[in-house]
């Protein structure tokens, strides 16, 4: 069991015929992800070949359909979850497309996409039901089932861990931090200032998913979605939560690398958001490794 | 981006809000000049307004009412050059003055939380609004915006009814609701704010003071804003690195860090000021994330950006290769090492960890370079790097 992706995804790659797009569904297929189809309108009709020996699966070569449309691959396929590849300009159409499509959930790697765009086509996909993850954001892994983005399949087995976080290597570091344990699912929800799925939204998938015993928030400055997953987790989550947050030292009105990471005024501090998960319960580490030891030490109890 | 107020006046009057005439000025005769052209023959006022990116202006001292060309350009020479929160002001705005008789209050802003727009607005505008919105949050009305639809005329009218405007001035500030909404979607904002919004002694509503914040990453479809970006203000060092396509913000400390990602580039900086109260108390110098390529331009340009800093000591590259190959990092570390050859004189402590780092280690391990110290883990090579800066300083 896992949250969000399990073995029996079938996952479309929208962008699959550029060079990204490309590369990342070589490693997805080659981690054991079931890739069943590209979408190019362009292309439509014609395959993809993929070999790969490096992944953390075995050996192997594919052959993906392309389809003119998410509809059609839909149709085609049985296709339960699009990954988006497209670039920033087209993410918006693309998005859309999927959500018309009816398709259950849509994961978006795309750095770089307006925020206007992001508020429309979430409105829209929040009406119709259709689960967001992204955009800007690694996308999600449950290891030895499926990997949907680009997180590296071979840092971490699976295990007990529930993993959620704005960031994807401070995501790879803390998988890295707690490979001995492993993950039922690591989830990077990106680091613009609105996504699709929050912490919050993860933090309640992990409650209710019977493999995950100790779930790692990890946090960065702007906005106060922390602030609110720390009022969630005491409300809701019975499981023992860890906290991370990085941007103690960020100085105010800057943009930390990611469009949504701003301390802006006394809101949207790291300090903030410890001293608030702190308050509801969550033990919060002062560095990624003390944080691994805080969870290493609540899973060998 | 944050813009300057009358770069919000000019965006605001192509979209039909209405504001009063403003003319910039970056020297005192200048501003003479605007306000032989703005004042009135019959006498009447200008403003002189100092053009800084922060708030509290007024308090400065750096709004002054002039009321002839001779007065505007003495006052312009003072607020010239003035320093106001550590923003120097490097120009004015001469503005046509207005008989205020109200001040009102609007903004558009994104509510990152419900994943929407927020209108807010109120009757008592012209003060400091966040104080307004702790003191007395029943005279500021929020209303959420769906980002689908916009401020229609229906949504207009919401909001003018739950910030209780007079029936006198309603129909005018519902309009300007909507024109401000063209601002907001047609540029793509993440802020529209007028603050204050004011009603003058002829009964007209006019935005006197605007603050717009553009989402950089609707850039592509805006060519025109490239213009509005203000190449004085930049850091010289965060000027040079954005040039190079570096995400690069200039910190106050010693020890210069690069990395990968821009959660583990903040948490790494946390790590070194952590490891730093070990030592003396130093800090990192900058943000840098290089990004998933990493390749050898790339890192050279980052190294030539923090080795120009004269502030670092000491340098911290902590990559965790997950798309990016450790070798491939490596590789991009020894031949940035020979680009810059001779320019490089401060030790730099390498973290490698994830996809190739065995060969990554070796690779550095053989170029054997004399500055290059290896360290095992992120907490390790955050403590060797602060320990060599806090030792230089001691030097």
């Amino acid at each position: 069991m896992a949250i969000f992706i399990d073995e029996t995804s079938r996952v479309i790659v929208q962008g699959m015929t550029g060079s990204e797009g490309q590369k990342h569904t070589r490693r997805m297929l080659a981690s054991g992800t079931s890739i069943v189809g590209g979408v190019n309108p362009r292309k439509a009709g014609s395959t993809v070949e993929f070999t790969y020996s490096d992944g953390a699966g075995a050996p192997g070569a594919a052959t993906v359909p392309v389809f003119g449309s998410v509809a059609d691959a839909m149709a085609a396929t049985g296709a339960d979850v699009s990954v988006v590849f497209v670039p920033p300009a087209f993410t918006k159409a693309a998005v859309m497309e999927a959500v018309d499509a009816g398709i259950g959930l849509v994961v978006i790697i795309t750095e770089g996409v307006p925020v206007a765009d992001t508020a429309e086509f979430f409105s829209y996909a929040r009406a119709a039901g259709v689960r967001l993850i992204g955009p800007n954001c690694p996308g999600l892994i449950s290891p030895a089932a499926s990997n949907v983005g680009i997180i590296p399949a071979d840092i971490a087995g699976s295990g007990p861990i529930g993993l959620v976080s704005k960031s994807g290597t401070l995501t790879y570091q803390m998988m890295y931090e707690l490979r001995d344990l492993g993950f039922s699912t690591a989830i990077g929800i990106g680091g613009d200032p609105i996504i699709g799925t929050t912490h919050i939204d993860a933090l309640a998938a992990f409650e209710a998913d019977p493999n995950t015993e100790v779930i790692v928030l990890i946090g960065e400055i702007g906005g106060d979605a922390e602030e609110r997953a720390a009022a969630f987790v005491q409300a809701s989550v019975t499981k023992p939560v860890v906290g991370y947050v990085a941007g103690f030292t960020a100085p105010e009105g800057k943009t930390m690398g990611h469009a949504g990471a701003i301390v802006s005024g006394s809101s949207g501090t790291a300090q903030a958001k410890k001293e608030a998960l702190e308050a509801a319960g969550v033990a919060v580490g002062k560095t990624p490794s003390e944080t691994a030891a805080l969870v290493r030490a609540l899973v060998t109890r | 981006m944050d813009l300057f107020e009358h770069q919000a006046r000019d965006i605001f009057e192509k979209h039909g809000v209405p504001v009063l005439r403003g003319i910039v000025a970056t020297t005192p005769a200048q501003a003479r000049a605007a306000a032989l052209e703005l004042l009135p023959a019959d006498g009447g006022v200008v403003v002189v307004k100092a053009q800084v990116k922060t708030g509290g202006r007024g308090k400065a001292g750096g709004v002054k009412l002039a009321r002839s060309a001779d007065e505007a350009e003495s006052v312009a020479a003072q607020i010239l050059g003035m320093d106001i929160k550590g923003h120097t002001v490097h120009r004015v705005m001469v503005a046509e003055g207005a008989r205020i008789e109200e001040e009102y209050y609007f903004s558009l802003l994104l509510d990152r939380a419900e994943r929407r727009y927020l209108a807010m607005a109120s009757v008592e505008g012209g003060v400091e609004i966040e104080q307004l919105a702790v003191e007395r949050p029943e005279a500021l009305a929020r209303v959420a915006v769906d980002p689908r639809v916009g401020i229609d005329a229906a949504k207009a009218a919401e909001i003018v009814a739950a910030a209780g405007f007079a029936d006198d001035v309603a129909p005018a500030v519902a309009d300007i609701a909507q024109r401000l909404w063209d601002v907001y979607r047609s540029e793509d904002a993440t802020l529209v704010e007028v603050n204050p919004l004011v009603r003058t002694a002829d009964g007209a509503v006019i935005a006197l003071d605007g603050k717009v914040t553009l989402d950089e990453n609707a850039g592509f479809r805006h060519p025109d804003h490239e213009g509005l970006v203000d190449a004085e203000a930049a850091d010289p060092l965060e000027a040079k690195a954005k040039a190079a396509g570096l995400n690069y913000v200039k910190l106050d400390g010693e020890v210069g860090i690069i990395g990968n990602g821009a959660g583990l580039v903040m948490s790494t900086l946390d790590v070194v000021a952590y490891a730093g109260e070990a030592h003396g108390g130093v800090r990192p110098a900058n943000f840098l994330d290089i990004g998933g390529g990493a390749s050898a331009e790339v890192m050279a340009a980052g190294l030539d950006v923090i080795l120009n800093d004269p502030q670092v000591l000491s340098v911290f590259v902590n990559v965790f290769g997950g798309i990016t190959a450790c070798d491939a990092v490596a590789n991009g570390i020894v031949k940035a090492l020979e680009i810059l050859g001779e320019a490089e004189t401060k030790p730099l402590v390498v973290r490698l960890d994830g996809n190739n780092v065995a060969e990554g280690r070796r690779i550095l391990r053989e170029a054997a370079h004399p500055l290059v110290v290896l360290a095992d883990t992120m907490d390790g090579g955050a403590d060797r790097a602060a320990e060599i800066a806090y030792a230089a300083t001691q030097a």
